[in-house]
């Protein structure tokens, strides 16, 4: 059946909006930003589909990207929306788009490198990692680790050893 | 440090006084708030659909332990929680016992999926997904983790060693396991891996470091591997359902996983200095051991500090 809300509506229309929704945790990046955003479809029958993707197996914004997610779409008068997830090909740091990247640093964090390339055996790390970062907040280049863990499941913790400013680093995954 | 933010006294907004701290923060849109929503199906929306010749027991009872695996080790890393010896440190435990929490979902989510039997019955109505209810309404005999996961945290050094045995073979086990039949566990090994590497590095740096250290430091390293060591022989036991599960091509044995993970082993004892341990395996009772159920004296008070809030209310919203 045709809800004529939808009707007249595009699939342009879907993906403006879905592609306008915030990430929970780093609401400065829409989730076409970051990446979890994997696609937006219609059927003929009006009903939208949104695929997304977590960042991480624990990530706890999945229910609530899903509820933002169709919350907005329902306002838009898209009576049906239907929001799926897909595990596989896992989310990589390095689907964060230019945009994303230029978003985070403009609020004093600091955007991932490449990601490894997967395949064959995992290589083992002993020392800590060298990564090319420099402050998001003066610039310098003189950063160290502080922990490859943080605030949230994606990012490590750093330092500026010039302005002495603590940072989020957006981790390679 | 930016200094162009107006400050509060130039800012009407900034100075209204409030009920509570908290007020102000959302706004009018209270599902902004990221964790207020409730946790539903961890694999909602996701092709959940089997091969048909897959054994559908089988695969849940391999999903299960996997599952099981993740879910304990996460327990026990959660209790480090506030009591780390650093920030650092507990918000890196923290962040590990999250990503297996992630994985242990999943899994549990995949076996409940595979075979619906295996869930708990629950009461009419209850709002418990099958997932939490495998976690938090089974019985320890019917929990299939490995032994290793379930002892006390010990000091610092026991879960780091405990955390880089745990993560070593698991990262082995889920790197072959990108290849399995199922999807479902494909993904979640995919996606298992990349954390784990994160992991493996971070015990692997706290082994070589402790070990490196001061005597004291040096000391405890030995005496956690004496605690550690006699649970790995159990790692790399097969069990009937890991060998349906490889028949089907959707699991693994994991005894074809040992030379690599001695190897990485040998890599790390040899830049921290230390040997091989030689101390005896635990064995099983009768040939059982926590693949069947069979669990040590630790378990018992593990579950029952797990479980005690969901099973006191059965049917709970959280």
């Amino acid at each position: 059946m045709v809800a004529s809300t939808a009707l007249g509506r595009t699939l342009a229309d879907a993906q403006r909006i879905a592609e306008s929704v915030t990430d929970p945790e780093m609401p400065m990046l829409t989730l076409a930003d970051l990446g979890v955003l994997r696609n937006v479809g219609i059927t003929q029958q009006g009903s939208v589909i949104v695929t997304i993707t977590p960042t991480y197996s624990g990530c706890p914004a999945m229910a609530t990207m899903r509820d933002d997610l169709t919350r907005r779409l329902r306002s838009a008068s898209f009576d049906d929306v239907e929001v799926r997830t897909v595990l596989y090909p896992a989310w990589s740091s390095d689907w964060i788009t230019i945009e994303g990247r230029r978003k985070l640093r403009e609020h004093g964090m600091s955007p991932p490198g490449p990601a490894a390339t997967t395949g064959g055996p995992i290589p083992l790390t002993l020392s800590p990692p060298r990564r090319d970062i420099s402050c998001p907040q003066c610039g310098s280049a003189q950063t160290e680790l502080t922990s490859e863990f943080g605030s949230t499941a994606c990012k490590a913790l750093y330092r500026c050893a010039d302005c002495g400013e603590p940072f989020d680093h957006v981790k390679e995954i | 440090m930016q200094t162009d933010n107006k400050s509060a006294g130039d800012n009407p907004a900034a100075a209204a006084v409030h009920d509570s701290v908290y007020d102000g923060l959302l706004g009018s849109d209270a599902s902004a708030w990221a964790f207020g929503t409730d946790f539903d199906d961890p694999l909602a929306g996701i092709d959940t659909s089997i091969a048909a010749d897959v054994n559908h027991e089988a695969l849940a009872a391999y999903a299960l332990m996997l599952g099981d695996d993740a879910l304990i080790m996460s327990h026990r890393l959660t209790q480090w929680c506030s009591r780390a010896p650093d920030l650092e440190d507990d918000v890196a435990l923290s962040n590990i016992a999250l990503d297996l929490l992630g994985q242990a979902r999943l899994l549990l989510a995949r076996a409940a999926a595979a075979d619906p039997q295996i869930v708990p019955d629950m009461p009419a109505d209850s709002p418990v997904p099958a997932d939490d209810a495998l976690a938090f309404f089974r019985d320890e005999p019917q929990f299939r983790n490995v032994r290793l996961v379930e002892a006390d945290n010990g000091d610092f050094a026991v879960t780091i060693t405990r955390l880089l045995v745990f993560t070593a073979w698991r990262l082995e086990i889920f790197s072959a396991l990108t290849r399995s039949r199922d999807t479902v566990l494909a993904a979640v090994a995919a996606k298992g891996v990349k954390e784990m590497t994160y992991h493996r590095d971070y015990a692997a740096r706290w082994f070589v470091t402790l070990a490196q250290g001061t005597d004291e430091s040096g000391r405890r390293i030995e005496a956690a591997l004496h605690t550690v060591w006699p649970y790995v022989g159990e790692l790399f036991e097969t069990v009937g359902a890991e060998q349906a599960a490889v028949a089907d091509g959707v699991g693994i044995d994991p005894t074809t996983m040992r030379p690599a993970f001695d190897g990485l082993l040998d890599t790390i004892f040899s830049a921290a200095g230390i040997d091989v341990p030689a101390t005896s395996q635990m064995g099983g009772v009768n040939g059982r051991a926590g693949r069947d159920g069979l669990h040590t004296e630790a378990m018992g008070p593990l579950l029952a500090q797990m479980q005690s809030v969901a099973r006191a209310h059965p049917m709970g919203r959280w």
